[in-house]
């Protein structure tokens, strides 16, 4: 049995970390993921969960106390935005490298600065080569069902790489939602109890972490990492299989909306993605065949899924949350050409950067959108590749 | 479209994050699909403030601010004068305010000629009840009676499982009294 409870994006998490109950949380708290740590902390009060919450005086000794949790063969979870992310980067590359099956939810927030507390994603795309899976929710039901997922997909034996379980800073981390919350028992179960992987304290089998590693071997090692999140694209399939069959819910790399007839498409993720949905219904009325993708797990970077989604598509615009000065577009836009480049026949993309730091994103900004789509497609204009979406500039 | 908005005009402190959310924690209650959220920006004691609720029988997808609501509530009386607190108010639309001036004369003050307008003296009820100048519970009853999107009964519910730990018997019932004088004492016209 489920019930649905109303949960905020934050509380969604607090309440999947509860029923996960880790070994270790180590967190320093930062808006807008305050409420995670908080309502996490009541738990650990309350005496609901048994986990060790470290609380440290930095962001950097958050995940460098994870990392040693996590060496030591602890379940381990962390929580983080923005400049928390930044000031832990340091370790976020070492946790990854060391192969620390860390869970990390991580709510989006705009980078300093300017200093801003909402919502955009140049946190996490920063970390996009931080050797971390990133999955990115749309709203506070997939925040609860991906972190719980994330455990699972951490600790897979060809996977071993922490996981961030991205979703939008105030947008769905304090928006209250009817979440449907799963029984204790059925997430234990799917959870299961953790075997670490070759752990420090297992002194019958001593291991080494965190080595010095020179021109010796250090490349055969980053190579390994490469092959971890490659094979990350073939063990996910098997993990997202038992979730539907223990819980229901069937996902996948990617989300597709009205997309297999769509002429014009929209590429976004997270919470914009609701919207675009909103707004392909009233086009589709309209009978004007407009679709939406939106990547779910960006790392791995499901890229053949992808191309076949968006390959019949006339002409698509990649909605980026985040900058990549003076480069050819935002990040999921350069990634997403890249992929379809090696295509005979290949839509029309442009990019549009939106909604930096918490510059709120209406339907008649979509709208626009797609008319821009519209317009290129019947070549009345050519498009710049690159355009700022809701700037009053 | 069987989505309903409501946006909350209140000051920092009067609660209107909290009605927007009991409201809509009521609402999900009956089976319906619900959002509630505020507008964030640098909150201080006193500074205006918007929070939103979105009710409706499909899932909710949109996840922008409300633009276009149906019904505007409006918790500070000063405001009417502060703000256009009819911004993208319909003609179907309902203004609910707490003042104790009489809906003609909040017609006057806001230039709102359609719809419906409400007034109620919330913080006078919140005094006499709760001995506080909370406005936000009373609000909910006065929005009760201009749209019954939820019954009393459902909504003292959800008040209760809120409140009864956190301030006590007492002061929970002080609210739900409150709720149901202003569902009583709402002028409409």
């Amino acid at each position: 049995m489920t019930k649905k409870i109303p949960l905020t994006g934050d509380q969604a998490v607090a309440y999947a970390m509860k029923q996960i109950d880790p070994d270790v949380v180590a967190a320093y708290p930062i808006t807008p993921q305050t409420a995670i740590v908080m309502s996490f902390s009541n738990y650990v009060a309350n005496g609901q969960v048994s986990t060790e919450i470290i609380a440290v005086e930095s962001e950097h000794s958050a995940m460098s106390a994870c990392v040693g949790a996590a060496a030591a063969g602890a379940r381990t979870m962390t929580a983080t935005s923005a400049n928390g992310l930044a000031l832990m980067w340091e370790i976020v590359y070492i946790a990854a490298s060391t192969r620390l099956p860390i869970v990390m939810p991580v709510v989006n927030r705009a980078l300093s600065g300017p200093i801003n507390i909402h919502c955009d994603h140049s946190d996490t795309m920063g970390a996009r080569d931080s050797g971390w899976i990133q999955i990115y929710c749309e709203n506070a039901q997939e925040v609860y069902e991906n972190t719980i997922l994330a455990v699972r997909v951490a600790e897979h034996k060809k996977i071993l790489l922490p996981v961030m379980v991205c979703q939008d800073g105030f947008i769905t981390s304090h928006g209250v939602e009817g979440v449907e919350v799963f029984e204790d028992k059925k997430v234990k179960d799917f959870i299961g109890e953790y075997k670490p992987d070759s752990p420090l304290l297992d002194i019958d089998n001593p291991s080494t972490y965190g080595p010095l590693d020179l021109q010796d071997y250090y490349f055969e090692h980053k190579r390994q990492e490469a092959e971890a999140m490659r094979s990350a694209l073939d063990a996910i399939p098997e993990i997202l299989k038992e979730f539907e069959k223990q819980f229901g819910t069937k996902y996948d790399f990617i989300e597709t909306y009205k997309l297999d007839d769509a002429e014009i498409v929209i590429v976004v993720l997270s919470s914009t993605a609701g919207t675009v949905k909103f707004v392909v219904d009233e086009l589709r009325q309209r009978g004007i065949k407009a679709g939406l993708l939106r990547p779910r797990i960006f790392r791995p970077f499901p890229k053949e899924k992808i191309i076949n989604a968006l390959k019949k598509a006339k002409a698509v615009a990649i909605l980026d949350r985040s900058d990549s000065f003076s480069a050819e577009g935002g990040p999921l836009y350069t990634e997403i050409k890249a992929a379809l480049y090696d295509l005979d026949i290949k839509p029309i993309m442009v990019n549009y950067i939106y909604g930096l730091g918490g510059r709120d994103i209406f339907p008649a900004d979509i709208n626009k959108v797609f008319e821009d789509l519209q317009k290129t497609v019947a070549a009345k204009f050519t498009l710049p590749k690159v355009n700022y979406l809701g700037s009053r500039e | 479209m069987t989505m309903i908005e409501i946006r909350w005009h209140g000051r920092g402190g009067q609660g209107a994050k909290t009605a927007s959310q009991f409201l809509g924690e009521a609402s999900l209650g009956t089976g319906k699909y619900i959002q509630a959220f505020p507008e964030y920006g640098p909150e201080r004691a006193g500074a205006p403030m918007r929070a939103y609720t979105r009710i409706s029988d499909e899932p909710i997808y949109i996840h922008s601010s409300v633009t276009n609501p149906e019904i505007v509530v409006v918790i500070d009386p000063t405001l009417v004068e502060a703000i256009d607190v009819t911004e993208g108010l319909g003609d179907e639309g309902v203004l609910l305010v707490n003042t104790d001036k009489s809906p003609g004369e909040i017609r006057k003050a806001t230039g709102f000629k359609k719809g419906k307008v409400g007034t109620v003296d919330a913080t006078r009820i919140a005094l006499e009840t709760l001995k506080l100048p909370m406005p936000n519970m009373p609000m909910l009853g006065a929005l009760l009676k201009v749209n019954s999107l939820v019954t009393i009964d459902q909504l003292s519910e959800r008040v209760k499982a809120k409140f009864l730990k956190k301030i006590g018997e007492e002061k929970t019932n002080a609210n739900l009294e409150g709720i149901k004088r202003a569902y009583n004492e709402v002028k409409i016209g």
